[in-house]
């Protein structure tokens, strides 16, 4: 259990101000000079030290990602890019960082663009988040009338200035490639991979994409130290706190900071409130958003929430985004449903994602009301693996894990279900 | 310089070069849609998936993965297999069944890849997707629900042709290929689409229906509608030209053709002269004849006209033998009023670098500045205009322009519009000039004024005052628009000594349909025509001998490099008409004095003989940079006027064409239409 003197976002749920002077209070922008003086190798090494896995949902360790970037900047200037267009469904923790603590965005943006020898930083914030953003926007104005950031940002002789952009509500432009050509002005299709960002990101300059929730921990990890950080969670590879939300059949859905490695069932049942009817009525839990394959109850009772922990069940912790389904809940229907969303915002680019989420919506609809075959769930499986592995970006993946989940876990309710329409339909 | 090993065939490829290109440099075949080795690189197929060892657990695609050093791919193993057959299956879920009525059958690539890669039945269940068809104008005919998106057409716009109009609209299964705004797709290059579609999505209206590939004749040829000598294949069945398609050739038109030259192929077939035609001394009407009624009456008519009150003239259209075979006739009879320029060009002819295009069109890769001077290159050379286009795009050469003031497809800095801003340009930049390899391209059309030799003068001294000429490079550039012209000039068919062609009694059109010329001609004089279309020289004619058109003859052309190409015979001339050397041959065997060759060889190796550049096919013969041009002359400040106004009706053949008509109604006089439609 985190003990609230390791917590890091002491504001998340608004219950003061999230302007500057509440947010100095807190203790952001404390230092902020200080820190920068002991020069961007050392940031980076702490930062490497304190073993933060970014937290958009692909776990790559944050350090070494900025250490990735050229050495010297020679022509082309440096970027960084916060993608805050959170979208993936069960997810709403940057969300609560944007409205209630700002500031600690703000300033983990400045010190991770003074890492990388970048002078600009680009926030693209998910369209939807109108009143975030606007509260967003008066953070950075606030920070930009104290000096904070702007010309000589906190006196430190670091020019750096924030553009917010707005996203237009496609959940691709998440992706951080179709982010970054939807922040050019194009339309928001992720890019092969290589060259990576860092080498040509945003306007094919070195660029650093990092999630809203990685950024704005920057600040604390480096006033605490890394060995601080890396000192709480799971292992050094698990490490450090973590925002959780959970949604769906508990009994007060909420977003909570909590060390890595918590157990699942420690989590539901301390900060949400138990599951819906109690921990026996639980079905199943989606761990990590909408893209991780789901978790039977029997797994939900021992397993533990990081990274690799929920790797070795054949799911992942991806964002942290626990979706509860109790007994009541149609598993089929759950999973079809993610199925259409996943059609729904395929950028339709390439060949497998585009025609492949389709098909398997198609046929997951079926399914939901039996009316197929039983070999049809083998094929099932086979159109996922035609799909998963052979798109440009990880929508296609993501697509495919849900259904993949679903068959691993409840293949026997769908069959019952088959036979079930196939014995109605006899009959009539 | 990376190693790497495909399917067990070691290969050293230069740094940057995709693994898919470097199978093809060692003749692996990796199936492909999107890749296209000119255009940039989506990698959104996901047919060109191979395993690369060491790497991730997954397949790669392979046209966008970079050759590393060492890497091991294997594009024959079972995950690939798997992959690809994955990716095929997922491309035919909503491509329709409707092979046997698609005119990309037998010639499709999904149709090929489909045969190796395909499932033998579907297991798709679901209802198929249809795509509305779009409307993209009188050349390309859609069909989009055998679209399988792979954007070539779309990036063929934004990089080649230079439109912006077209894209990926909408997302996901709902994604379509179409324009932003319905309307046709306006590029004089977009028959190119069709080309390198992959599927039956976009295909030739003209076309349509009309033949499958296998029945089609397939002949090596060269375009005459501009003086690009744009390599072509000529497609005919049952002796009709059906359509024309171009072949690869780096050095000019890489593997693209305008729409002149691919679609006006159907002006072949209307008003075509089929028949010797005589105009009857009383009723001033023609009347058709036989081969030996015209040639008799030519041969009589011969006679009366004194040598120096004849002239041969030759038209846009004509082979280097027919020329050839002409100017030996009319030496034989002693006539020396000879010209090709008929479009009324005026400029000097005794040094060969003044008009030809020297730095030749692959030239254009290597310069580094650009400066077109009355010309407008997307009319009279488009293929060229997109090579420029390349060059702004990959290296972002600075182009300027001097004349008429158009839509290049590429942004230029317009610096004048008459001869005097010229001198000016000339005036800032002497002996100042930062460029390696600067380029300058004068439209032949520039010379169509009074002043021509003076204003030729003036550019030459404008060459080598902007460095254009130096040890190994020569950036003096004339762009011809009309096939014959440069042949013709090699061959001295023009003026020896100039003379006035209203006074000829007696004038040999040679394909001659050109108003600036016939203007000219006398009323009372003696006009024979030989040509193939019912045109305007047709009209004047007293004497009409029916010739062949460029896809019915073989003959020799030289491009506005100065480069010498094989035309060839695809179908034989309509009706009775002739191939045009050989009409020249009988002509003077009814003369008396028949021409020193019996069949094509015999005439190719004269010609030869007699002028050596026609010897070396696919060459360009070295000139030497000298004087040229009436250096005391002085230009007017007339500006500058491009030729052509209309790019789908410049010549006989397009002026004929039904589907150039309709390009005419569509791109040029599209206002019109417009109003029309309101109504």
């Amino acid at each position: 259990m985190l003990q609230d003197k390791d917590r890091m976002f002491t504001n998340l749920y608004g219950f003061e101000p999230f302007n500057l002077d509440a947010a100095k209070k807190r203790g952001d922008w404390r230092d902020t000079k200080e820190i920068m003086a002991k020069g961007r190798d050392w940031i980076i090494e702490e930062m490497k030290t304190s073993g933060l896995r970014g937290r958009g949902g692909a776990g790559f360790p944050t350090g070494l990602k900025w250490s990735f970037m050229p050495k010297e900047v020679t022509d082309r200037p440096h970027y960084l890019v916060i993608n805050a267009d959170e979208s993936e469904p069960g997810t709403c923790k940057d969300r609560e960082i944007m409205r209630h603590d700002p500031h600690k965005l703000v300033e983990g943006a400045l010190l991770a663009s003074f890492a990388m020898q970048s002078h600009h930083a680009f926030i693209y914030i998910r369209g939807e988040f109108v009143h975030e953003g606007t509260e967003l926007v008066r953070a950075i104005e606030e920070a930009r009338e104290a000096g904070l950031i702007g010309k000589n940002a906190c006196g430190s002789g670091w020019d750096f200035d924030i553009t917010l952009h707005r996203g237009a509500g496609a959940y691709i432009c998440g992706e951080e490639t179709a982010l970054l050509e939807s922040l050019e002005g194009k339309k928001g299709q992720p890019r092969n991979k290589p060259p990576f960002p860092a080498m040509a990101g945003l306007y094919s300059c070195p660029t650093t994409i990092n999630n809203v929730e990685t950024i704005a921990a920057v600040p604390e990890i480096l006033k605490r130290g890394g060995e601080w950080f890396s000192k709480l969670g799971k292992d050094e590879k698990n490490s450090g706190t973590k925002l959780f939300c959970i949604s769906g059949h508990v009994n007060s859905p909420c977003v909570v900071e909590e060390e890595m490695g918590i157990r699942m069932k420690d989590l539901i049942e301390t900060h949400a409130g138990g599951v819906r009817g109690g921990w026996d009525n639980l079905k199943a839990v989606i761990p990590g958003g909408s893209s991780c394959p789901l978790l039977p109850a029997e797994i939900c009772d021992t397993v533990l929430m990081d990274f690799d922990s929920l790797r070795e069940v054949n799911s992942g912790l991806g964002t942290a985004g626990l979706i509860v389904m109790d007994k009541s809940t149609d598993i089929i229907y759950a999973i079809a449903r993610l199925s259409k969303f996943y059609m729904h915002e395929s950028c339709g680019q390439c060949t497998p994602c585009r025609e492949g989420t389709g098909w398997m919506w198609r046929v997951m609809t079926r399914l939901v009301k039996g009316d197929a075959t039983l070999d049809e769930i083998d094929m099932l499986l086979d159109i996922t693996k035609e799909v998963e592995g052979h798109t440009i970006c990880a929508l296609g993946d993501a697509a495919a894990w849900p259904i993949q989940g679903l068959m691993r876990h409840f293949r026997d309710e769908v069959e019952e279900r088959i036979l079930a329409y196939r014995k109605i339909a006899k009959a009539a | 310089m990376p190693k790497l090993t495909i399917d067990n065939q070691e290969i050293e490829v230069e740094a940057g070069t995709s693994i898919i290109q470097a199978a093809d440099q060692l003749g692996v075949e990796i199936p492909r849609f999107c890749y296209h080795d000119r255009l940039s690189v989506p990698a959104n197929c996901r047919m060109c998936l191979v395993e690369v060892e060491g790497g991730p657990p997954k397949p790669v695609a392979s046209c966008a993965m970079a050759c590393g050093e060492g890497m091991v791919v294997k594009t024959q193993s079972e995950m690939v297999k798997k992959a690809r057959k994955g990716v095929m299956e997922m491309m035919l879920i909503n491509h329709p069944l409707d092979c046997p009525i698609c005119d990309q059958g037998g010639e499709c690539d999904l149709q090929d890849e489909a045969v190796a890669y395909g499932y033998d039945r579907s297991r798709y269940r679901e209802n198929k997707r249809a795509v509305k068809d779009k409307p993209f104008g009188p050349l390309i005919k859609t069909i989009m629900t055998r679209c399988i998106n792979c954007t070539r057409c779309v990036r063929f716009g934004e990089e080649i042709a230079g439109i912006d109009s077209m894209g990926q609209l909408n997302r996901g299964e709902d994604a379509e290929i179409g324009t932003f705004i319905a309307k046709a797709i306006d590029t004089e290059m977009s028959g190119n689409m069709i080309d390198i579609c992959p599927v039956g999505a976009l295909t030739s209206k003209p076309y349509a229906f009309k033949a499958r590939s296998w029945e089609l004749t397939k002949t090596d040829s060269v375009d005459v509608h501009d003086a690009l000598g744009s390599n072509i294949r000529v497609d005919s069945r049952d002796g009709e030209v059906l359509r024309v398609l171009p072949r690869v050739n780096e050095d000019i038109n890489a593997e693209w053709i305008d729409d002149r030259t691919r679609f006006a192929y159907d002006g072949l077939a209307k008003n075509r002269l089929d028949k010797p035609y005589i105009k009857d001394e009383e009723t001033k009407k023609l009347r058709p004849a036989e081969w030996p009624e015209a040639l008799a009456y030519l041969s009589e008519k011969l006679k009366t006209f004194k040598s120096d009150n004849m002239a041969a003239l030759a038209g846009d259209l004509c082979d280097a033998e027919s020329m050839f075979a002409l100017k030996e006739l009319m030496g034989s009879l002693g006539v020396e009023n000879l010209e090709c320029r008929v479009d009324g060009a005026q400029f000097d002819v005794s040094n060969k670098a003044g008009y030809r295009f020297n730095s030749t069109i692959a030239g254009i890769d290597e310069a580094d500045s650009i400066l077109l001077i009355g010309v407008n290159p997307r009319h009279e050379g488009a293929v060229l205009n997109a090579r420029i286009r390349k060059a702004h795009l990959e290296r972002n050469v600075p182009i300027s322009v001097i004349g008429e003031e158009a839509d290049l497809a590429y942004p230029y800095a317009h610096v004048g519009t008459s001869p005097k801003d010229i001198e000016k340009l000339v005036k800032t930049h002497k002996g100042k000039v930062q460029f390696e390899r600067p380029m300058i391209i004068v439209g032949s059309g520039v010379f169509q004024r009074e002043d021509g030799m003076a204003l030729h003068a003036m550019l030459h001294d404008a060459a080598e005052k902007l460095g254009c000429v130096k040890e190994g490079w020569n950036g003096f550039n004339v762009l011809h628009h009309a096939a014959s012209r440069m042949a013709a000039l090699e061959m001295d068919f023009t003026l020896i000594k100039p003379f006035d062609l209203n006074k000829m009694g007696f004038v040999y059109l040679l394909g001659v349909d050109n108003e600036a010329t016939l203007s000219n001609i006398h009323p009372h004089a003696f006009v024979v025509y030989q040509g193939h279309h019912g045109d305007a020289g047709a009209h004047r004619a007293d004497l009409i001998l029916p010739g062949a058109a460029y896809t019915e003859k073989s003959g020799l052309y030289m491009n506005t490099e100065g480069r010498v190409q094989n035309g060839r015979q695809a179908v034989d001339p309509v009706g009775e008409a002739r191939e045009d050397w050989k009409i020249l041959r009988a002509v003077s065997e009814e003369g008396g004095q028949p021409l020193q060759y019996n069949n094509l060889t015999q005439l190719r190796a004269k010609l030869a003989a007699t002028y050596p550049a026609f010897g070396e096919v696919g060459e360009i013969a070295s000139v030497e940079w000298g004087a040229f041009g009436d250096a005391k002359g002085k230009a007017n400040d007339t500006p500058f006027e491009n030729p052509i106004d209309n790019f789908y009706e410049t010549n006989v053949i397009t002026k004929s064409s039904k589907t150039m008509m309709q390009c005419t109604a569509e791109f040029v006089n599209s206002e019109e239409t417009l109003a029309e439609a309101a109504e």
